[in-house]
């Protein structure tokens, strides 16, 4: 149950860190504060309308493969303790 | 060969390839007829949900609805919104129902609300998003057919509704899986091919995304430095800058587009057909992968397709094109209806600008960007044929995904979850195609006949995924004391709040006499447009839920225990 808990809690920290960046690139930098950004050259583009119509769409994908990795390596580590746990049980009772 | 026959050539082959797979993967057990038996590789997977995911909007009128109706950089809604959903879905919905590992998405709502109550609002919310949504794509058959095979809107819709009918009702979700996954190639491959042309054309760069950031071959200028001095020389206003209303409304458009996106059922029960939690993970990063291709070429087709039809139109500044000169694509679309001239000062050229007192550019529908765009570029005539299957594939693959999502609704949550529970495997098998059969005819019924409500489609969908079944499935599952009073409440309240704003700009059921807006302005809501509006009923459906479950009894242990497994290591 608390291994259970301490997965869980992860898995919370690591969405809202993804989260954060999820909601601050596309909704800060290529929305509210566009204008500013546009100020800024990224070659031919305006980096704020960049960030609008290209950055953010990249971005997101790492997004989702960094949620994968790392969850799916966290699923790999609990469960690993699991067994462990268990296998200590078994020879606990011996 | 003519272009009409080497079009039929070609929309036939990719019909002959659907109708092929629908016969190798038949669905022999509910299993594989409601999940493809839960064995699809998760990179599959993700090109079948790109496929599903990108319908006939996406593929025909995304990039003209960026490029003209909204101003270039106001389009950003759509890109931003129709991606940045699946980050959403990937981190707080995809991987848990996955685990919960049962069929449908009013399922899990059933369950984890303990309410056969809970379970029919559900089943409704996906019915009437999934229903607005496929006429729409039933539309695109139609039209697709109409405008590439000249064949009448009803004969291109039925013969349409004939493909989908056999391969859905034959192969369920595994029939309609790898079929995805042949539209995908077909689409993907009909859409950036032109897009990988006219970039060379303007820039020499092959790649359209960064074409779309180099300088114009003709004058060495950036590409969207021109495009803004061009426009606004012509009294438009600047394409990269121009905020869809207001940036507060596209901050709530994208908001609602991103959560709808998330909360869409056909989108959801493509990540049950993955073999584990982990696959469920990966296959969302590569779905996005795959919607990325064409969601990043879009953007660079719209501000480069611009350019070109209006340098057409007026090829050097206060020089206009002769009507008698216009090439030969013009004639062909002014057929159509999709371009209009009207010679208003009767002087023989074609004066194109946004001043509607003088603009004789009187129609260029947003479809036109993506259609006329081989025909604008020059390209051979299999180009173009490509993009006429391409845009049947994108409707196809989603229509099918849709009719999935209703037709198990309503043979396993409502069929088997409340009116009979004891059929058995083989006569809820049976009734799914039964269903999948009459949800078809249906669906191509209201596509030939078309109901106002059409033109309400996106914000209604989204604003139903987004106000009723994100917050309910995000609560149950990161919430753990969420109880049926405070979800039910939760989901009538978003969704009466959403009905109530777009109908009141629109009429109910967008018949527009009965709008009852009254003296109110419209968008009078920090103004938000109606299409906007459903990250507003997403944010009442949380606070209502919320406020209701903490005077409202707790859900009892076998709940728990369930949102303890859903939330346990995959």
């Amino acid at each position: 149950m608390n291994n259970t808990n301490a997965y869980w809690q992860a898995n919370i920290r690591l969405i809202v860190k993804l989260l954060l960046i999820w909601f601050v690139v596309p909704f800060l930098g290529g929305i509210v504060f566009v204008d500013l950004l546009n100020e800024v050259r990224f070659g031919g583009y305006k980096l704020g309308f960049w960030i609008a119509q290209q950055g953010s769409i990249y971005l997101f994908v790492v997004l989702i493969f960094i949620y994968a990795r790392q969850m799916n390596k966290l699923d790999d580590q609990f469960s690993d303790e699991e067994l462990e746990e268990l296998h200590t049980d078994a020879n606990g009772r011996d | 060969m003519e272009l009409r026959e080497l079009t039929y050539v070609v929309v036939g082959l990719t019909f002959l390839v659907y109708v092929s797979i629908a016969i190798w993967a038949r669905a022999g057990s509910t299993k594989e007829f409601y999940v493809a038996g839960g064995s699809v590789n998760p990179i599959a997977n993700g090109m079948a949900t790109a496929a599903d995911w990108m319908s006939a909007a996406s593929f025909i009128s995304m990039a003209g609805l960026i490029g003209f109706a909204y101003d270039g950089y106001g389009g950003s809604v759509f890109l931003l919104g129709w991606t940045g959903g699946y980050v959403l879905l990937a981190t707080c919905i995809a991987p848990y129902l996955r685990k919960y590992g049962k069929y449908t998405v009013p399922e899990f709502i059933g369950e984890r609300y303990y309410s056969k109550a809970a379970r029919l609002v559900a089943v409704a919310c996906l019915i009437i998003a999934s229903l607005t949504y496929v006429i729409g794509q039933m539309k695109g058959i139609g039209v697709a057919f109409s405008r590439f095979l000249e064949t009448g809107y009803e004969q291109g819709l039925i013969i349409g509704m004939v493909i989908v009918f056999f391969y859905a009702v034959l192969g369920g979700m595994k029939g309609i899986t790898y079929t995805q996954i042949a539209q995908y190639m077909i689409l993907i491959f009909a859409y950036t091919i032109p897009a990988i042309f006219i970039s060379i054309q303007l820039t020499g760069n092959p790649v359209p995304q960064l074409g779309l950031g180099s300088t114009l071959l003709s004058d060495g200028t950036y590409l969207l430095d021109k495009l803004d001095l061009v426009l606004t020389d012509i009294g438009f206003k600047e394409y990269t800058t121009t905020a869809r209303l207001s940036s507060l409304n596209m901050f709530f458009y994208t908001m609602s587009l991103m959560i709808g996106t998330a909360g869409l059922p056909h989108v959801i029960i493509r990540f049950f057909t993955v073999p584990s939690v982990k696959d469920a993970r990966i296959s969302a990063g590569w779905a996005l992968v795959f919607i990325a291709i064409l969601y990043t070429t879009a953007p660079a087709l719209a501000a480069m397709a611009r350019l070109n039809l209006t340098e057409t139109i007026e090829p050097i500044p206060g020089e206009y094109l002769a009507y008698g000169d216009r090439p030969q694509w013009f004639k062909n679309w002014e057929i159509t209806g999709l371009l209009e001239h009207e010679d208003k000062n009767e002087d023989g050229l074609i004066q194109y600008n946004a001043d509607p007192e003088t603009n004789e550019m009187v129609t260029i529908d947003n479809d036109i960007l993506v259609l006329a765009n081989p025909e604008i570029a020059g390209l051979p005539n299999w180009v173009i044929a490509l993009v006429a299957a391409g845009g049947l594939a994108a409707a196809l693959s989603t229509a099918a995904g849709l009719l999935l999502a209703m037709s198990s609704a309503i043979s396993h949550d409502l069929l088997k979850g409340v009116l009979k529970p004891d059929i058995s495997e083989r006569g809820e098998l049976t009734a799914s195609r039964v269903f999948m059969g009459l949800t078809v005819v249906v669906a191509g019924y209201l596509g030939l006949s078309p109901p106002d409500f059409v033109a309400g489609t996106v914000a209604l969908a989204f604003g139903l995924a987004a106000a009723s079944l994100f917050p309910a499935i995000v609560l149950g599952i990161f919430y753990k004391p969420m109880n049926t009073a405070g979800a039910v409440s939760g989901m009538l309240a978003g969704i009466g709040v959403t009905l109530y704003y777009v109908f009141q700009h629109s009429g109910i059921m967008f018949v527009k006499e009965t709008a009852f807006l009254g003296s109110m302005s419209p968008n009078w809501f920090f103004g938000i447009e109606p299409n906007a509006f459903g990250a507003v009923g997403a944010i009442v459906n949380f606070v209502v839920a919320l406020v209701v479950c903490r005077f409202t009894s707790k859900p009892p242990a076998e709940v728990l225990a369930l949102v303890d497994r859903i939330r346990s290591p995959g």
